[in-house]
């Protein structure tokens, strides 16, 4: 392989071991000086291992990586940034309760004699980059306060700050609005423009259409390939990243739904600083139908789900199951009225990891006979239960029941979950970020599961930040901003641009004014 | 290779690995100044083990840390660190040398109800710790801290009372000997249990000698009664979800403050316990001026990590402990050497059964690498 | 009226003193991350030092600093632990507790003919005004000198966190460490200095009671000081102004504890004695609530795993 300046990176035959697992395996990347470049694979593909082994964070085991032609050696991001490299984390590695611009300063701060931060020369400098790129932010904002699209901004001036030339964005769109998305493909044009390069990470076939110049696939760790992504189709992209052709779209049938099963009538909660998440808040859910929040995230999808599982206070409303209101009760009532939640933070809310599997099936059960007499546990009931789930729901390792859930692979994980809540018999199933984390053919297998219980007549409320999911999974979708419902569409009727924008916050559904 | 991870798998490797540190570690200060370690832990077993009345001794030592401990691991399985267990053992002490000095009932009676009184103020000591957090959030540690303190200050108190001060002591009075949980407290000093004993050589050392009593067996049934509830009765499994994950359990609708509080209940319960089979079982059977902390409830901190919280092997940690101490003793008196090295020997332990967290985690590793291989 | 006035705001500061290093050590090893349940054994063994090479030296203020040297060196063994080995912070905390007054008495009894006690010190540290004071009104307000000294490590500590760059990598390194290891903060390092640091403070604040409030070391000078500077810490919000505050309300009570219990108030003492702890108590119920830890205390921070 030919080593050449214009290449602002090159990696040649990167391999990674993690024991004697092969995260990478003699893997390739070429990236043109002043081009987005799309870096595209499944969930643990190993994408963002080699990203994280070019940005100093791992070492390679084997390979080398040459920066505007000259061979590099990366051993800490201290290295990788004075060679100009900055790296936007998918989970942003933003400190909560700092400002935007102690964020920003943060490891090379401006200081006076004896250590004393400069602030006022730090903000100054914000400022002039902020300008130079239009990316706008508050720099005496703290994190906690601002929104995700900015918080990103936020991650993107901290590398220019830094005086990066190559930007490594992780999975940069998995959290922002198609308006949003819109925007920061304009700021990395600009940021091309300038004479920047632009590394993106990321498994959404849309988006390197619209932003990128080439796009390397990598599959278990080994590439694929580089394409010019002008002279290929998604569908193609797709089949190279999987390995087999697969189906964009979910099958089902039209919704057949039955009488209301959930009923939120002008519920109001009250967010964490002070201003209600959600305001007069009215949705109704019919047996038989997936109804769809589309929103981004913050808009208060935390807050409705934890009132309808009573873990947070209604100020006012109602919330009816089959006609009984429960809100302001406990959980405990909310599971006994047939609610079932399969919640997004799936290891802190969904299981207790050191649970064996056995354990976290019946974790909403084990007071229920027969896996209890007179207070002590049936063992070997509660095993033959969980074997029945690891088998309809194929579990792996089959023979998991007995040990920790924690040793679990996220997919089998969320079966575990699914299957639990899904044999709970529910009235109502919410299902919040379903498919968060996992690779495509798990997230196929959780939509097959949702339309299968919805034709076995349950009512489903399905919470989305991916909008994709929220427009093909659903029978009718619910738009959520800022608190409030503010539109609703069949799901033949609904189109990504309006919805975008009601995302947003733009222009109201017609009938609220 | 399977052998090796399954070894270290276990969580008594981990253990067994602490307790040699402790004594590496001990000999180590030993020669550095300027013992034989040899002759010391030569004291050490002696003391321990060349005597019946010893061994009695140990186990008489081991009661109440052991419970403690037993207190401390229940806690701690339902997720909460029960530093307050000394309190509650004081507490518990009050109230069954109080109740025991008051009441005079048969034994059948009052043995029953002394050590009920002491488990229920324990246990209501325990219970205010959960309420204050279920209820204001305040950190159990705290609360524990500062509810320590008074105990030992209501306890001098109670010493220095007028009803209850004995005059010329610094003690209360003694509880009625109906209260007594001794072994066989009257017949060994009837003519003819005297006359039986002196055939039995072994066994007059030790019930003569000794306080032999009914503490060590209170401890065993305790830890085993509290394993079953942990992890055979449904109540367990809500303790030990709230423990593991309070923010899961609380979703599947398990009443998350409502178990903290009922497992301080049965933690104080324990050290109050603990307190009650003292005072029953042991002279003076009753309570003293505290100038500091027994450290009845604290050991059974150290007891319970060196179990890794696990009750029963809490049994096997409070022997363990209760020997030190006890063998420690002739560390000084035979070596001459201070008996304050069990003490770092102790600490010792407790901090590399700390560290010692990484072999199950390091088998975890070696374990992959293998099965990796096999692929 | 001023004389009492002025007692009671003697002893609040004598007895706040040692509180308040060792909370001030608390502070900066949770703002990094790593919880220090070992401070009571920290303060014992710099209790014992300072005591120690301040009656062998004849000079107190090489006892101060053997003091700190002391508890440095456990708090060393509590950084390795937690730091570099991921240990259970409140286990190794806890067995530092053990070992720190286990090796004081074990030392002491070596160097001091067995017995459990030092021997008093020639000179303590000194007082704000000198020694001969006839007004007992300057009398009494004529602390030790580790009192303006605690307040000069509280601002110190203070001036560093707020507004230094060291500072805002400690609070990164303690809020979100994965994120201060993305921008080139050695994480690792950064906690390992701040844990010895504790260390140091909690040494001094155990000779400034076996310095200055009483003139030896016992084997009750230091009974759960730490653990009321642990308190203070969480009081206190992990802040050095909110925590050295908490001590001296601390201090307070203890005060009128003493101040009280002159015959000037019909309650028995063992009463009295309480009455700082359940006053906390109290206080905690009142004002405080939920508190707000630094995100990451207690949590080792692996590479590669968030």
């Amino acid at each position: 392989m030919e080593i050449k300046k214009e290449y602002a990176v090159q990696m040649h035959g990167i391999t990674k071991r993690f024991g004697s697992f092969y995260a990478l395996d003699g893997v390739n990347l070429d990236v043109e000086k002043g081009t987005i470049h799309s870096l595209l694979g499944e969930n643990g593909a190993g994408k963002s291992t080699l990203m994280n082994i070019l940005y100093g964070l791992y070492q390679a085991d084997e390979g080398e990586i040459y920066l505007n032609g000259e061979l590099a050696a990366i051993k800490n991001p201290n290295i990788a940034i004075s060679h100009g490299i900055g790296m936007v984390h998918q989970h942003f590695m933003l400190v909560d309760n700092f400002t935007v611009t102690q964020n920003i300063i943060l490891g090379k701060e401006p200081v006076r004699a004896g250590g004393i931060l400069d602030m006022k020369k730090a903000r100054e400098h914000v400022r002039r980059i902020v300008e130079k790129y239009g990316l706008q932010v508050d720099p005496d904002a703290k994190i906690e306060d601002i929104s995700v699209g900015m918080q990103q901004r936020v991650e993107i001036l901290k590398a220019l700050y830094r005086g990066a030339d190559l930007l490594i964005l992780d999975e940069p769109t998995a959290v922002l609005t198609p308006q949003e998305i819109d925007e920061l493909i304009r700021i990395m044009h600009n940021l091309v423009a300038d004479g920047k390069t632009i590394i993106i990470i990321t498994h959404k076939l849309k988006e390197i259409k619209a932003s990128s110049d080439f796009c390397t696939v990598i599959r278990r760790g080994k590439g694929i390939g580089t394409v010019s992504v002008q002279d290929v189709s998604e569908e193609e992209l797709a089949s190279k990243m999987v390995g087999r052709s697969v189906r964009l779209a979910v099958e089902k049938t039209p919704a057949q739904p039955g009488h209301t099963a959930l009923e939120l009538d002008r519920v109001t909660v009250a967010g964490s600083r002070g201003v209600d998440a959600v305001t007069e808040l009215s949705l109704q859910v019919r047996k038989g139908e997936i109804v769809g929040i589309a929103g981004v995230d913050g808009n208060g999808q935390k807050e409705l789900v934890e009132a309808i599982t009573c873990l947070a206070r209604c100020k006012s409303g109602m919330i009816r199951i089959n006609g009984a209101e429960v809100q302001n009760t406990t959980p405990r009532n909310v599971v006994d009225h047939k609610i079932s939640t399969i919640h997004e933070d799936r290891q802190r809310r969904g299981l207790v990891l050191n649970f064996t599997v056995a354990e976290n099936a019946v974790l909403e059960k084990y007071r229920e006979k027969p896996f209890q007499k007179h207070g002590v546990l049936d063992r070997g009931r509660i095993l033959s239960f969980a074997n029945e789930l690891i088998q309809e729901y194929d579990v792996r390792p089959e023979d998991c029941a007995q040990q920790p859930v924690r040793g679990l692979s996220g997919g089998n994980q969320q079966k575990v979950i699914i299957a639990r809540e899904v044999a709970n018999e529910p009235d109502v199933l919410i299902a919040v970020q379903p498919t968060r984390g996992l690779d495509v053919g798990a997230i196929e297998y959780v939509h097959r599961a949702l339309v299968r219980e919805r034709d076995r007549g349950r009512a489903i409320l399905l919470i989305s930040l991916e909008l994709d999911e929220v427009l093909h999974v659903s029978d009718r979708i619910a738009v959520l901003y800022n608190g409030q419902i503010v539109g609703e569409f069949q799901q033949e009727e609904a189109d990504e641009k309006t919805i975008g924008l009601l995302m947003a916050g733009g222009k109201r559904y017609a009938e609220n004014g | 290779m399977q052998k090796t991870v399954k070894l270290l798998r276990k969580p008594i490797t981990s253990t067994v690995i602490a307790i040699l540190f402790g004594f590496l570690v001990a000999s180590v200060v030993l020669l550095a100044a300027g013992y034989n370690p040899a002759e010391a832990f030569g004291a050490l077993f002696n003391g321990v083990f060349s005597k019946p009345k010893y061994l009695s001794n140990v186990m008489i030592k081991a009661a109440p840390i052991t419970l403690t401990a037993v207190s401390v691991a229940f806690a701690y399985r339902a997720g909460l660190f029960n530093i307050g267990a000394e309190g509650q053992y004081i507490v518990g002490a009050i109230a069954s040398t109080l109740v025991g000095y008051l009441l005079h009932l048969p034994a059948i009676l009052q043995v029953p109800l002394v050590i009920l009184s002491g488990m229920a103020a324990g246990a209501l000591y325990g219970g205010l710790i959960g309420l204050l957090k279920a209820r204001f959030g305040i950190h159990e540690v705290l609360t524990s801290i500062m509810l320590n303190w008074v105990a030992l200050y209501l306890s001098n108190f109670v010493v220095q009372s007028k009803t209850f001060h004995q005059p010329n002591s610094t003690a209360t009075y003694p509880v009625q000997q109906s209260s007594y949980t001794m072994l066989l407290p009257n017949w060994k000093l009837s003519d003819e249990g005297l006359a039986f004993l002196r055939q039995h050589k072994w066994l007059s050392e030790i019930l003569l000698k000794t306080d032999v009593n009914f503490g060590f067996l209170a401890a065993v049934v305790a830890a085993l009664l509290i394993w079953f509830l942990l992890y055979r009765s449904v109540k367990g499994f809500e303790f030990r979800a709230v423990g593991s994950n309070h923010a899961a359990a609380e979703l599947s609708g398990i009443p998350v403050k409502r178990n903290m509080v009922q497992a301080m209940l049965i933690a104080g319960a324990l050290s109050g316990l603990a307190a009650a089979m003292v005072i029953t079982g042991t002279n003076p059977h009753r309570i003293s001026t505290l100038a500091a902390f027994e450290n009845n409830g604290f050991n059974g901190l150290s007891v319970a990590f060196i179990a890794g919280s696990s009750p029963i092997g809490c049994i096997f940690a409070g022997l363990l402990f209760g020997g030190l101490l006890y063998g420690g003793q002739s560390i000084q008196a035979e070596v001459g050497a201070p008996t304050e090295v069990i003490n770092i020997m102790i600490g010792t332990i407790v901090f590399f059964v700390a560290l010692t967290r990484i072999v199950p985690a390091l088998a975890d590793r070696l374990e992959r690498r293998g099965i990796r291989h096999a692929e | 009226m001023l004389n009492d006035l002025s007692l009671l705001i003697g002893i609040t500061l004598m007895y706040s003193a040692p509180l308040i290093f060792g909370a001030l050590g608390g502070v900066i090893s949770e703002r990094a991350g790593v919880i220090n349940l070992g401070i009571e054994g920290m303060m014992t063994i710099g209790a014992f030092a300072g005591a120690a090479v301040g009656f062998y030296s004849q000079n107190p203020w090489l006892g101060l600093l053997a003091a700190g040297a002391a508890g440095g060196g456990m708090a060393l063994l509590h950084a390795v632990a937690s730091v570099t080995f991921h240990a259970d912070q409140t286990i190794s905390g806890i067995a530092l507790n053990l070992i720190g007054p286990g090796l004081a008495l074990f030392i002491c009894r070596l160097y001091f003919d067995g017995a459990t006690m030092t021997q008093p010190v020639a000179h303590k540290l000194p007082k704000i005004l000198g020694d001969n004071q006839f007004n007992s009104v300057t009398q009494n307000i004529n602390v030790d000198v580790t009192v303006p000294l605690a307040l000069v490590a509280m601002l110190i500590l203070w001036f560093v966190l707020y507004k230094t760059k060291w500072g805002l990598r400690i609070w990164a390194v303690g809020e979100h460490p994965a994120a201060a290891d993305t921008m080139g903060i050695h994480v690792r390092g950064t906690r390992y200095i701040c844990v010895i640091l504790s260390g140091i403070l909690a040494g001094f604040g155990g000779a400034s009671m076996t310095l200055a409030v009483i003139p030896q070391f016992t084997p009750v000078a230091i009974s759960g000081q730490g653990f009321i500077a642990l308190a203070a810490v969480i009081f206190g919000k992990w802040t050095p102004h909110g925590a050295y505050g908490a001590c001296l309300l601390f201090g307070f009570a203890q005060a009128l504890t003493v101040f009280l219990g002159g015959g000037k108030a019909p309650v028995p003492s063992e009463i009295l004695a309480m009455l700082p702890y359940l006053l906390t108590i109290l206080v905690l119920v009142l004002f405080v609530g939920r508190s707000a830890a630094p995100k990451a205390d207690g949590e080792p921070y692996e590479k590669g795993v968030r």
